[in-house]
């Protein structure tokens, strides 16, 4: 008798477990979502409930720069491109290029400690999805410009707002990479 | 068809050589037409799956493609249409490539003699649910077709497993079945609907059509059970959780259709999604009196057009439900072992559906069709299901109760109507703009949570 008892309480319990299961599961039906519908149904960009040292794309204020490359050499995956050139006729050191490939950056942040200007830091921003690898490669010199005075000990940089300048360039993600084809040298190690 | 066929021909005055013809290709548009309900069906199947297991996870689901995401089977088919279709290089070709087919096949072809309503079936073929029970075998066959071709440990596991699984599992379905059909004393489908409506000497109102105690789950005690045997066993045939170890993601990556992409996964797919209803069909016509109306005889429901719509609406609904219940279960319960599946068939149901069929075989013996005590136990069995339903409902209130201010009830809605309460927000995600803040709110939350 024993061994029916148990195997029609093993049945019973079966049914009652089984129902009360569902009975819970289907009380989670009626459950607000916890989840927050990224990107269109937040308050307020996300990016602005970032918290303030989380480590974004990174951008330089190419005005404050003294083209001294510290973050090229601190860069452990060679990804910023610095190349400072002197301009014969007036002496001045120019600035010719500074090239950050995020495709390639790890967001070790090295280069920003090692920036004696300040200039070079992380922006919030991370949306940073692109038709295309290449637009990843951000140039920050347009044109060749002379480099900034290294500043004084405790004397506090004017720098941009941060995220301004990196914002601009990330705005278009659909945007054509160049009219024509890149040459190699120009995209740095992508091709 | 024939009829029509051939009265078509009369009156174009063609020779009878085109009745052939035009019964061909009558019945190429309805095979056409139950291939395509069937995928519709199955397609949306998909996003109520999807939907319901986000909301039983506190998700929302999707709900980007087209209004509510009920587009979004559409857009996941001509994603799986446009992938590549993968060979493996050492792969069985013909058979790789064969059995998707016999999948689809067998559970589409069992579509064929499935009921939508009085007038809406395909062929009303007179060995009907034997039919069903013999064409989905063939979902057997292709799977272990497929775990085989695939050259694979995993897939041919899961095919085994399955084979194995529906072959013990047609043991107790078809035994619960045939408590059915003794109930009915016929095999076809619309036979068996058609006497769950009632004595027609029954004039009473309450006694005619698709009451509740007319349906067979109430006929008797025996009944009451069958319809569980056949309704575990049936989620077990079709590899849902928790009977999924075909498939298990977790052991088995997926099982037998590892290797499968693009469309021809999707046709394993859709042939799981397409038996879910298929099973749910089947349970309405068996169990709660298919498109029966309550209060209206079947004769008066074949000579009005309404009230063959109603019997649709009525029907699908309860199909409907029968496919909510299987994907609530899947979101519910975890897989079970080998030997727990092996161990619950052979142990458990098929021994109860041996008592019901011998139950049911002896409530006919004894008593007399429409006499009162039979009467009584048809309301009483009624009484007895809405009871656990209400007492289920108890439960579920309990336990929304418990949740307090997290309600939504909602359901349909495209998640959170209202922007986020910033104060809310905060508690909940830890927004830190300022470090000092941050800790706070962190410490905040770990005392509410703690």
């Amino acid at each position: 008798m024993g061994a029916l008892s148990s195997y029609f309480s093993a049945v019973g319990r079966t049914i009652a477990t089984l129902g009360d299961g569902l009975a819970v599961t289907f009380s989670y039906l009626f459950r607000k979502p916890v989840t927050l519908q990224y990107p269109d149904r937040t308050v307020e960009p996300l990016i602005s409930t970032l918290p303030e040292r989380s480590r974004g794309i990174l951008e330089i204020d190419i005005d404050v720069c003294t083209g001294c490359t510290m973050c090229a050499k601190q860069c452990p995956i060679d990804c910023i491109h610095v190349e400072v050139v002197k301009d014969p006729e007036t002496n001045q050191r120019m600035l010719t290029r500074f090239d950050i490939d995020i495709a390639k950056c790890m967001f070790c942040g090295l280069c920003v400690e090692s920036c004696p200007a300040s200039g070079l830091r992380h922006s919030h921003e991370f949306e940073g999805a692109m038709s295309d690898v290449a637009r990843l490669m951000l140039h920050f010199v347009d044109k060749p410009l002379p480099v900034a005075k290294p500043p004084k000990k405790d004397e506090p940089v004017q720098t941009k707002p941060k995220g301004s300048i990196v914002r601009e360039m990330l705005r278009d993600p659909w945007a054509r990479t160049r009219k024509s084809k890149p040459k190699a040298e120009e995209c740095g190690d992508i091709g | 068809m024939e009829e029509l066929s051939r009265n078509i021909v009369e009156a174009l005055g063609l020779n009878p050589f085109w009745e052939q013809v035009f019964y061909a290709l009558a019945i190429i548009v309805v095979a056409v037409v139950v291939f395509m309900a069937a995928l519709t069906i199955a397609g949306l199947l998909t996003y109520l799956e999807r939907r319901v297991a986000g909301r039983i996870q506190s998700r929302v689901g999707p709900n980007r493609v087209g209004p509510l995401g009920l587009l979004q089977w559409l857009a996941d088919g001509l994603k799986l249409v446009m992938k590549e279709d993968l060979i493996p290089a050492c792969a069985d070709r013909p058979m790789f490539r064969l059995a998707p087919y016999a999948v689809v096949v067998g559970v589409f072809a069992a579509f064929v003699s499935v009921p939508f309503g009085q007038l809406l079936i395909a062929a009303d073929l007179n060995v009907g649910i034997i039919y069903l029970l013999a064409i989905t075998s063939l979902v057997s066959v292709g799977v272990l077709m497929s775990g085989w071709a695939s050259n694979n440990k995993w897939s041919l596991l899961g095919g085994i497993r399955s084979a194995a699984q529906i072959v013990s599992y047609e043991v107790p379905s078809a035994l619960s079945i045939l408590s059915v059909v003794l109930l009915a004393g016929t095999l076809s489908m619309q036979g068996i609907i058609q006497a769950q409506g009632g004595q027609e000497y029954h004039a009473e109102f309450w006694a005619r059509g698709g009451w509740p105690w007319n349906w067979f789950i109430f006929h008797n005690p025996f009944a009451f059970i069958a319809f569980f045997l056949y309704f575990t066993a049936a989620v077990a045939e079709g590899n849902r959780t928790p009977f999924d170890l075909p498939e298990a993601e977790s052991e088995l990556v997926s099982g037998y259709n590892t290797e499968y992409s693009g469309m021809r996964f999707a046709g394993f797919f859709l042939g799981e999604f397409a038996n879910i209803y298929l099973m749910s069909a089947v349970a309405t016509t068996l169990f709660f009196g298919g498109w029966q109306i309550p209060g209206i005889l079947p004769e008066e429901q074949a000579s009005s057009w309404s009230l063959q719509l109603m019997g649709l609406l009525i029907f699908v609904f309860k199909a409907a439900i029968g496919c909510f219940v299987v994907i609530w279960l899947r979101w519910t319960l975890p897989r079970l072992r080998v030997d727990q599946l092996m161990g619950l068939c052979y142990k458990y149901l098929v021994p109860f559906a041996f008592i019901c069929l011998g139950g049911n075989a002896v409530y006919i013996l004894l008593i007399k069709a429409g006499s009162t005590f039979d009467w009584i136990v048809h309301g009483a069995m009624t009484l007895f299901g809405f009871a656990l339903v209400v007492y289920f409902f108890v439960r579920v209130t309990h336990h929304i109760r418990l949740v307090k201010d997290r309600v939504d009830f909602d359901i349909l809605s495209r998640g959170t109507k209202k922007p986020f309460d910033p104060a809310v927000q905060t508690r909940r995600y830890g927004r830190h703009r300022k470090g000092a803040r941050a800790l706070e709110i962190t410490g905040q939350q770990g005392k509410e949570i703690g």
